[in-house]
């Protein structure tokens, strides 16, 4: 049990141990290790996105009472491989007026804040890649980095779908982000740290989700809004804007950013997880397990949203961002400040 | 050599090299990107400091949040798909820009050489977050507070300005 418990923890000591008795200076076995870390969170990443391309079109089907994929392997399951060949093998098509440059690195930098991000995620007891003692402002500043690569994408391909679905992105993920940075807050000033391990620590005895519920589900919303996804996928609404910013790219450039969004939500979920679901605690199980367990849960909610809800206008999503998540984030920041005085000093005559 | 060294002159070079970049690009969005490389590159200089939260506000309001600012005057702005020349039109003073950055150069080389840098040898505290709110938020606190109703003046102001007028007479 302590053993499955810690089993990779365990393992990366046995490659830091073996790389030393190999005759690696210490700073030698540290760069191997970033890139073993590098190379596991890139392989996370990619069997995530892999799985999740799958486990949505599974999930929608069953939300629209339809099969879905089912004809690749037992029940549909090789789909995704099928369809990832498929891309690979595609023609690359560069639009002859487009910025070249910037039309083909927006889908490379896309990925870029995603790593950066899972680098702090906590998977386990003592499991995250580096854990910082900023780690929760080290990821609201990294993800807010990921609008550039979809500015770029937006621009460089030179065509007024793809330029009008940038600028809808850039002003919608600047404008939620506010109110998802404030639904952290209210945690933050529970727990007094920022730490990701140390968050997860101080749900031993209850979760965060029962004490900040509003943040909860502004933390939800915001990260549907933040990830492009539906009702919030104005970027890309395929009835207005033909496919946004991903109209002018084919084959491999297009998957890149079809991965980066499922990695992202991948990550939105393990950060909802981490901060309000009580991280890798859990009975009986080990701690990685039940990490996955709750981030697959969360992810399949947003799943069940997005097949759910109809897609907002533009001016619905602006007031209702602004009017109404900035003020009520707001406030509860200002309850949660109240409330965490008087738990701390009284009210004084009590 | 010392790896901090190395990192330093790495980060250096990045960090001027994109900052001659956005001078240089003849494409103006072109130019707002480097200018995104070169506040990463300043945050990176920030890291080997050890000033881990300055790296982080580095990284949020300059590449995350100015830079989205820049982008956006751009797409609402540019002229002849982004060539400097008809979008910037402020480019054609050289000369001006040239006096302008002279002295700009000289006022701060002159304060760098007058400055007597000390070396600290303290060790660093651990809990920089918990420090840097006991100085900003007990010490300056009124600094800290006016700056930030000065902000909130200037966004109000700004949304007075960019306000849609019903009913113009």
């Amino acid at each position: 049990m302590e053993f499955l418990n810690n089993i990779f923890v365990y393992i990366a000591q046995w490659i830091r141990e073996t790389l030393a008795t190999l005759g690696f200076t210490p700073v030698w076995v540290e760069v191997s290790m970033a890139v073993v870390y590098l190379v596991a969170i890139l392989g996370v990443c990619t069997l995530a996105a892999l799985f999740y391309v799958l486990w949505e079109r599974k999930l929608a089907g069953y939300i629209q009472y339809r099969p879905g994929p089912n004809r690749l392997g037992p029940n549909g399951w090789f789909q995704t491989i099928a369809d990832a060949i498929k891309l690979l093998t595609k023609e690359d098509v560069v639009p002859s007026e487009a910025d070249k440059i910037v039309h083909l690195m927006a889908p490379v930098f896309i990925f870029v804040p995603t790593v950066l991000a899972l680098a702090v995620i906590p998977f386990g007891k003592g499991m995250a890649a580096v854990d910082l003692n900023l780690g929760v402002f080290y990821l609201i500043a990294v993800t807010s980095l990921s609008t550039i690569p979809i500015f770029m994408g937006g621009w460089g391909s030179n065509n007024k779908y793809s330029l009008l679905g940038a600028m809808r992105a850039v002003a919608q993920m600047v404008s939620y982000e506010i109110p998802l940075v404030f639904s952290l807050l209210g945690v933050v000033l529970i727990t007094g740290t920022l730490q990701l391990q140390g968050i997860v620590e101080a749900q031993s005895q209850v979760w965060f989700v029962l004490l900040q519920p509003i943040a909860f589900l502004i933390y939800i919303i915001a990260a549907t809004a933040e990830t492009n996804r539906a009702p919030f996928d104005l970027p890309e609404g395929e009835s207005e804007l033909t496919a946004g910013i991903y109209t002018e790219y084919s084959g491999m450039k297009w998957a890149l950013f079809f991965l980066a969004e499922y990695c992202n939500l991948f990550i939105v979920s393990a950060m909802g997880v981490t901060m309000f679901l009580g991280g890798w605690q859990g009975p009986f199980l080990p701690g990685w397990v039940w990490f996955l367990i709750k981030t697959h849960l969360l992810f399949s909610f947003f799943i069940w949203i997005r097949w759910t809800f109809p897609r907002i206008r533009v001016d619905q999503l602006m007031h209702f961002g602004w009017k109404f998540l900035v003020p009520l984030s707001l406030a509860n920041i200002f309850l949660t400040g109240i409330g965490v005085y008087i738990y701390k000093n009284g009210l004084g005559w009590w | 050599m010392d790896y901090q060294v190395i990192a330093f002159w790495l980060l250096s070079f990045i960090t001027l090299g994109s900052a001659l970049s956005v001078v240089f690009f003849t494409n103006i969005v072109h130019s707002a990107l480097a200018l995104i490389v070169t506040f990463l590159g300043i945050a990176g200089i920030y890291l080997t400091l050890h000033a881990d939260f300055l790296a982080a506000v580095q990284v949020l309001v300059y590449a995350g949040a100015i830079s989205i600012l820049i982008v956006f005057g751009i797409m609402l702005i540019t002229r002849g798909d982004g060539k400097m020349a008809e979008t910037n039109l402020f480019g054609k003073y050289k000369y001006t820009a040239a006096i302008v950055v002279t002295t700009l150069f000289g006022v701060i080389s002159y304060f760098i050489i007058r400055t007597p840098w000390s070396i600290e040898t303290a060790a660093l505290s651990e809990n920089t977050i918990g420090d840097l709110a006991e100085i900003l938020l007990a010490d300056y606190v009124i600094p800290f507070e006016l700056a930030a109703i000065l902000l909130t003046v200037a966004m109000v102001g700004a949304i007075v300005i960019a306000r849609e007028v019903k009913n113009p007479k």
